[in-house]
């Protein structure tokens, strides 16, 4: 008895798996980028990091302006791939970047993580307890949204964003939203 | 005309696959010998197609041939030829067809040098191979195209990724397929042993020499990976848990333990289920690994949605191959009977206490690395799983494993005794805990890990010379007595030494590196000293500089020691204009007691003042000799006498039995 169930048990297990896998597929994200966008970003008010001039972030600093928000963290290898763009980003002023550092445990990491690489951020809220993370429905770093002056999420990229996606998709798509009126 | 002479080469590729996955099949169940002598045949043109296909690709790349659209996303006519080369398969369906050259080639292989095997199980094993070939086909041409055409077509290409321009990392994937595809000979010798209801000594001989040649490779293409990490990224880490890395990892985990249970199989006649059930394991954690990278379900879930008929393709292709290995596995698995009595405390017993550990190390980097996926099906809170996870389960996992790994070798086959086995220990426990308190005493508030690392290492270097040392009797018997015991050892004997050493170098080299660094960012300008690690770097100043298809930034340091001109250094950072990109390329000067490691980040106001970086990564080069020692040690027991001579299995099996100093694993 005990012998059959070693035989069969890894079957089991991978029948589990493989039903994980497949609802995850039917998951379809971009049904996830329609149920966000159009919708108002999540109230949050985020303390600022260490070392960094600005008082916090929060949810009414997104009206009155077309900004992108970046979720990133110092834990991130991807949001280290991405970095660079953002940098470049800055350097051409060409939209406000917004960051939630959304961490784990050390306080410090972040705000030393930007240090090192850059600083490509306006404003930038700490995210310990991963609440704005979570209420922006993030499910992995790093995510961007783009928010309209009114402060809706009108698209959200999941992954590092590139020079592709900002030609393609943002670039026009900020400068249609600026054209918007704000109120 | 390449483009369409490749797309024909595949569809070909996959009529023929088609009928190697099944005549010789039918022809080994019925007893068929024309049937069965077609699965050589079949194998090869397989092998020849494929490798004209995966020549088309290279070669479209090569002539910049911007009407496929693949070179238009992944090449540019400026690129270096190397990288033009490994842009082909530096991209998802590029990918895939190297992925099933390399699985073609060892068809190919297994047809040519399997010689010793008995035709109806060769035939059988080449029809599992054709069975894995035939998904990947039809996954390429039906949602992967390489070789679809775009119109009209674009001036110039978008660029490979500047990260990816990088010799270290051209060679990589290749590399690591090899490893990750070769674990398919050790499934189809499975699948083919499950079908037979057999499992014996011979088998064991038969799938190890293939196991160890994948093993050596995916060793070989992790540590690339790590190496490219280390330098090309340049902030001086060189393992982040990521899932990408995680992925290579988990088939290293599984191989490594079936490579240890293949051994007890072979001396034992036990552990049949068990060894069978981890070839299984290695590939499809090869195959998810493959899906997990190249699909990027993990790092961004977008990646499925882009094209969701390849997410229901990859998840049907691993239901039809790990779902069905499995329940073949449920079926069949219970016929395999074992002869050989297990008794804990012996050799084989060791064997399995390393399996029970290597399988639970996989089982926490799996979940670890899926434990995102399974929490956004359940619809709960967005979970990340980090460094720091896999660092508290894994590390502690890999303490006892160690300790054991000495003691192991020591241990007779059937019964073995552990207070002898620790006795002659003695001097190797006293070396470590020496080199545990020297580490200690070079920073008495340095990390705990990091000095635990150093005294396992100890351990586990010293044990392995304690063991030679035992075996040949040295200083019990006359000289001469011990030379010509020495000269008998067996190579795969001295393959587990050397892997076994070579981790132990490795181990000093991550304990080192992860426990000592030291770091150090400020700006500088020209003229001034910094001190890290013992080292003062004088920033001399940045200028430019012009690559074949970048521009350099070069900021040079000049280092003394005591004093004295130690070395000169010359960090660079590179745009790529194209893609518009900045990489870094860290100036790392190599000593055996640690890596001098310096980064040129941004200019900072208008006086020649430059952000800098600079690092003392201790005994990272232990790491990588570590690591090509253990490659040395896989390729000496892959040469061993016995995987080339047909040995008559009852004799074999007897010999091996009664003598268990000159017994090996």
């Amino acid at each position: 008895m005990n012998k059959r169930l070693f035989f069969i048990a890894p079957l089991l297990v991978f029948v589990v798996m493989a039903g994980y896998f497949a609802v995850g597929l039917t998951k379809d994200p971009r049904k996830l980028q329609n149920m966000l966008t159009g919708q108002p970003v999540p109230e949050f008010t985020l303390a600022g990091l260490q070392g960094r001039d600005d008082t916090g972030f929060k949810s009414v600093d997104l009206i009155g302006d077309v900004t992108l928000v970046n979720v990133f963290g110092s834990w991130c290898v991807a949001c280290r791939v991405e970095h660079p763009f953002l940098m470049a980003l800055k350097q051409k002023n060409l939209v406000p970047i917004h960051a939630i550092d959304w961490r784990e445990d050390d306080k410090s990491a972040g705000p030393l993580w930007l240090k090192k690489h850059g600083d490509p951020y306006t404003l930038a809220g700490d995210d310990p307890k991963s609440k704005a993370a979570i209420s922006f429905g993030v499910t992995g770093a790093p995510e961007t949204f783009l928010v309209d002056k009114k402060g809706i999420v009108r698209f959200k990229h999941i992954g590092p964003i590139n020079q592709q996606l900002w030609q393609t998709t943002l670039e026009p798509l900020i400068a249609l939203l600026r054209k918007e009126s704000s109120s | 005309m390449s483009a369409e002479l490749g797309h024909f080469a595949l569809i070909l590729a996959l009529l023929i696959a088609a009928v190697q996955a099944t005549l010789p099949l039918i022809g080994a169940q019925r007893n068929m010998p024309a049937w069965i002598a077609i699965a050589n045949p079949t194998a090869y043109v397989q092998f020849f197609l494929t490798t004209l296909a995966f020549g088309c690709l290279i070669h479209v790349y090569l002539i910049s041939d911007f009407s496929v659209v693949n070179v238009v996303q992944n090449s540019h006519t400026d690129k270096p030829i190397l990288y033009k080369i490994a842009g082909s398969w530096g991209n998802h369906e590029g990918s895939l067809l190297l992925w099933v050259f390399i699985l073609a080639l060892f068809g190919a292989a297994v047809a040519a040098f399997g010689r010793n095997l008995p035709p109806a199980f060769k035939a059988r094993v080449l029809s599992v191979q054709a069975m894995i070939a035939l998904g990947f086909y039809a996954f390429i041409l039906l949602t992967s195209n390489p070789f679809e055409r775009i119109f009209p077509a674009p001036l110039n290409g978008q660029d490979l990724n500047p990260l990816l321009q990088d010799p270290g990392l051209a060679i990589h994937p290749p590399m690591l397929y090899l490893g990750y595809v070769g674990f398919s000979i050790a499934f189809s010798f499975a699948i083919a042993a499950l079908i037979e209801g057999r499992v014996d000594a011979a088998w064991a001989r038969w799938v190890r020499p293939w196991t160890l040649a994948a093993w050596i490779f995916l060793t070989g293409g992790i540590t690339l990976g790590s190496w490219w990490a280390y330098y090309e990224l340049g902030w001086g880490g060189w393992w982040f848990w990521d899932p990408v890395e995680n992925a290579s990892f988990m088939p290293w985990l599984a191989g490594t333990a079936l490579l240890h249970s293949a051994v007890v199989v072979e001396k034992r006649d036990t552990l049949k289920g068990w060894t069978v059930l981890l070839a299984i394991i290695a590939f499809s954690m090869s195959l998810l690994g493959t899906f997990l990278v190249r699909s990027g379900v993990l790092t961004s879930v977008h990646a499925f949605a882009t094209d969701p008929s390849r997410g229901v393709f990859i998840l049907a292709l691993l239901v039809f191959v790990i779902g069905g290995s499995l329940a073949l596995f449920a079926w069949r698995g219970p016929q395999l009977k074992s002869t050989g009595l297990f008794q804990p405390i012996s050799r084989e017993g060791a064997l399995l206490l390393n399996n029970l550990i290597m399988t639970t190390a996989l089982a926490a980097v799996l979940l670890g690395t899926l434990y995102p996926l399974f929490i956004d099906v359940i619809g709960g809170a967005k979970i990340s799983v980090g460094a720091p996870f896999f660092n508290a389960v894994f590390l502690p996992l890999m303490v006892p494993m160690i300790i054991a790994m000495a003691i192991g070798p020591f241990m007779n086959w059937k019964r073995g005794d552990i207070l002898p086995a620790l006795g002659r220990l003695r001097f190797t426990f006293l070396f470590a805990l020496v080199a545990g308190a020297a580490a200690w005493s070079v920073e008495t508030d340095g990390p705990f890990m990091g000095v635990i690392g150093i005294a396992l290492a100890a351990w586990l270097g010293a044990g392995v010379i304690a063991e030679i040392y035992e075996r040949i009797h040295l200083f019990r018997a006359p000289l001469s007595e011990s030379i010509r015991r020495l000269g008998r050892i067996p190579r795969s004997t001295w393959g587990m030494s050397f892997a076994h050493f070579g981790l132990a170098l490795a181990i000093a080299g991550m304990a080192g590196a992860g426990g000592w660094k030291v770091e150090s960012i400020q700006t500088m300008k020209p003229g001034e000293t910094v001190n890290v690690g013992g080292y003062e770097y004088t920033f001399e100043g940045a200028h430019e500089g012009q690559g074949p298809n970048y521009t350099i930034l070069f900021g040079k340091f000049t280092v003394r020691k005591d004093g004295e001109i130690f070395t000169v250094m010359e960090a660079e950072k590179r745009n790529y204009p194209v893609a518009r990109m900045p990489t870094t390329e860290a100036a790392i000067h190599t000593t055996l007691m640690g890596d001098l490691y310096a980064v040129i980040g941004d200019a900072e106001g208008d006086e020649g003042a430059y952000v800098t970086r600079i690092y003392y990564n201790p005994l990272v080069v232990w790491m990588w000799i570590g690591c090509i020692v253990m490659m040395f040690g896989g390729t000496l027991s892959m040469t061993d006498r016995r995987h080339r001579v047909g040995v008559p299995h009852k004799r074999q099996h007897a010999s091996a039995t009664s003598d268990p100093v000159s017994s090996t694993s």
